[in-house]
């Protein structure tokens, strides 16, 4: 499979990546060079193949559901861009 | 006698415990040898007062008898580790200003033992790069040169920070990150000891995530003795990382020097790849016989599925990288880049933060786990992962104790030479390491020989899960034929 132009452009997007009009097309050819890569797996039939869910058979561990962590919102908001009146801010999002 | 800075850990140990030289002391041999070294790039960020301080603390604690096990030992650190209070990057633009509010659990268990910190490693952007080339930071230079030749070399990467900065004597032992190779290439190409343990191991709590199935840490040392000694203490059990295991952690020096008679070591032909440099092939065989004269049975095996790994790998790695990736949004850390609205302040913090390879991978992962192509590409690629543990599964079953093959399928290159190519070219670097991480198995890579132009060259051991002790041994039985690797010559030093 390979991409054009209009699916790089949406991509970005969908990453949240702002990617302007010049470098659509460099960036097309490098996607296009991993993607024909990766399309080496084609050859390989894997229908009868269990998906890895984990690389060290075990259980994940539960605890009690409880909260124990936290009460530091200074500490949390001590590397934010913005913040005001314990919150992080953003531009407004509602109209 | 040996300057101070260049003694092994295992060394350096010896002499604070017997009190030949303090803890300060050896810490000052450091903070002066990095101020000379500022032109290799190792260090992002260099903390001498903090060090001192700890180094001050250690004295204290050595004369009341109440030493840790790394008492007093000047430890650089990747800067994928999240430090207390010491700004935290991963090498890139969009966490340049960032100081974690915590403590990595690895880097928590090394203070505890007494370790001094002196500063943040160079790495590659997000840990992804085979270079170092793509750190935001700029490139880091090996201290290894060509015979006859100044042009600069890359000490590998990801971590090759942490790599350049043990083999040019700037740091005891480091820690480092591996997700395809990112400890193993680097160890390889400057000479020095590297191992990526068992995948859960070591806690990933606190280590900036780049691929979380795959993301394990370990130390790199100048001797297999040194590198068993940090591994003790950066590994084991973690409530806070739910893919760390509750075992115990041997204590892994007991390990090194241990005999190998009758351990039995596969060479899987699928490594025998079509170009593989003479020079790598050459020092492959010489392993092996090593390895022969230690007692040890050295069979041909075969891992069928190797070819596909790192196809699988620029799958999943990606494709988790993604995910990991999209917490920076310029909302809660990090850069901010103003926009109309929330949307294009997203799009521009991240055109901006992000550096090409980094935004490459990040498109990557996004197109393959996209609607449609996620049964195609993602679970197609863990299915190939299966597959490829499976190939472990099976040579282990026939009694196989450790796979030998080489860590790289070249020596060192210089900066820049392959910065421009196709970026799959870059990826080839990680062929003969990606089968590990998909497969969660412990390797370790230790200096064997060197290239026609005395640039160093490593092999790689791949033991079974939770077998790293195996590996402390084979890996011993290389460094007592082949030797050490130190950098002779300190030309850096201004």
């Amino acid at each position: 499979m390979s991409v054009d132009q209009a699916t790089v452009r949406r991509v970005a997007h969908l990453a949240r990546v702002a990617v302007s009009e010049e470098e659509l097309e460099p960036l097309k050819g490098e996607l296009n060079a991993i993607l024909a890569f990766v399309e080496q797996l084609a050859d390989l039939d894997v229908a009868n193949v269990e998906p890895m869910t984990g690389v060290i058979p075990m259980e994940l561990p539960m605890r009690e559901d409880v909260v124990s962590d936290g009460h530091y919102p200074e500490k949390i908001l001590a590397n934010a861009p913005e913040s005001e009146g314990g919150f992080f801010t953003v531009p407004k999002v509602v109209e | 006698m040996t300057a101070l800075n260049q003694l092994t850990l295992t060394e350096a140990r010896e002499g604070l415990a017997t009190g030949e030289f303090t803890a300060v002391e050896l810490t000052e041999a450091y903070v002066s040898a990095m101020a000379e070294a500022r032109t290799l790039n190792a260090y992002v960020l260099e903390t001498a007062d903090k060090a001192l301080a700890m180094a001050a603390e250690s004295d204290k604690r050595i004369a009341s008898g109440d030493a840790g096990k790394l008492e007093g030992l000047p430890i650089g650190v990747k800067d994928m580790f999240c430090t207390e209070g010491v700004r935290t990057t991963a090498g890139s633009k969009i966490l340049g200003n960032f100081v974690p509010p915590y403590e990595s659990t690895v880097t928590a268990q090394l203070w505890r033992e007494g370790a001094v910190m002196l500063g943040k490693l160079n790495n590659d952007e997000f840990a992804m790069g085979s270079s170092n080339e793509t750190s935001a930071f700029g490139p880091v230079v090996s201290p290894w040169r060509r015979e006859n030749d100044k042009a600069p070399i890359v000490p590998g990467g990801s971590s090759g920070g942490s790599a350049a900065a043990v083999a040019a004597y700037l740091c005891a032992g480091a820690t480092g990150t591996d997700t395809g190779g990112s400890i193993r290439q680097p160890a390889a190409f400057t000479g020095t000891v590297g191992i990526k343990p068992t995948y859960g191991r070591c806690s990933r709590f606190g280590i900036i995530a780049y691929a979380s199935s795959l993301d394990q840490a370990g130390p790199f040392a100048r001797t297999v003795n040194d590198a068993a000694i940090l591994l003790r203490s950066m590994a084991g059990y973690d409530p806070k990382d739910s893919t760390s295991v509750n075992r115990a952690v041997p204590d892994y020096e007991d390990a090194v020097g241990a005999s190998v008679k009758g351990k039995r070591i596969g060479i899987p032909r699928e490594y025998r790849v079509e170009g593989l440099d003479p020079e790598i092939a050459g020092m492959w065989e010489e392993g092996a016989q090593w390895l022969r004269d230690a007692g040890a049975e050295v069979v041909d095996i075969s891992l069928p599925h190797t070819k596909y790994a790192l196809p699988a790998y620029y799958i999943v790695a990606p494709a988790e990288a993604s995910s990991n990736l999209a917490r920076y949004d310029g909302v809660r850390y990090g850069l901010r880049v103003p926009g109309r609205d929330v949307q294009e302040m997203y799009e521009r913090t991240r055109a901006t933060g992000f550096g090409p390879e980094v935004r490459r991978r990040i498109m990557i992962g996004t197109y393959v786990l996209s609607a449609g192509y996620y049964d195609a590409y993602y679970v197609k690629a863990q299915k190939v992962r299966t597959l490829i543990k499976r190939d472990f599964d099976d040579v282990f079953a026939l009694g196989v104790d450790a796979v030998l093959a080489p860590a790289t399928p070249s020596p060192a290159f210089g900066i820049g030479e392959k910065s421009h190519a196709d970026p799959v070219e870059m990826y080839l670097q990680d062929i003969f390491t990606v089968t590990v991480n998909l497969a969660g198995l412990p390797g370790i890579s230790v200096p064997a020989g060197f290239s026609c132009k005395n640039l160093p060259l490593g092999l790689q051991l791949i033991g079974r899960p939770f077998e790293e002790e195996t590996l402390f041994s084979l890996a011993q039985v290389i460094e007592d034929a082949a030797g050490r690797f130190p950098v002779e010559d300190t030309w850096w030093v201004e």
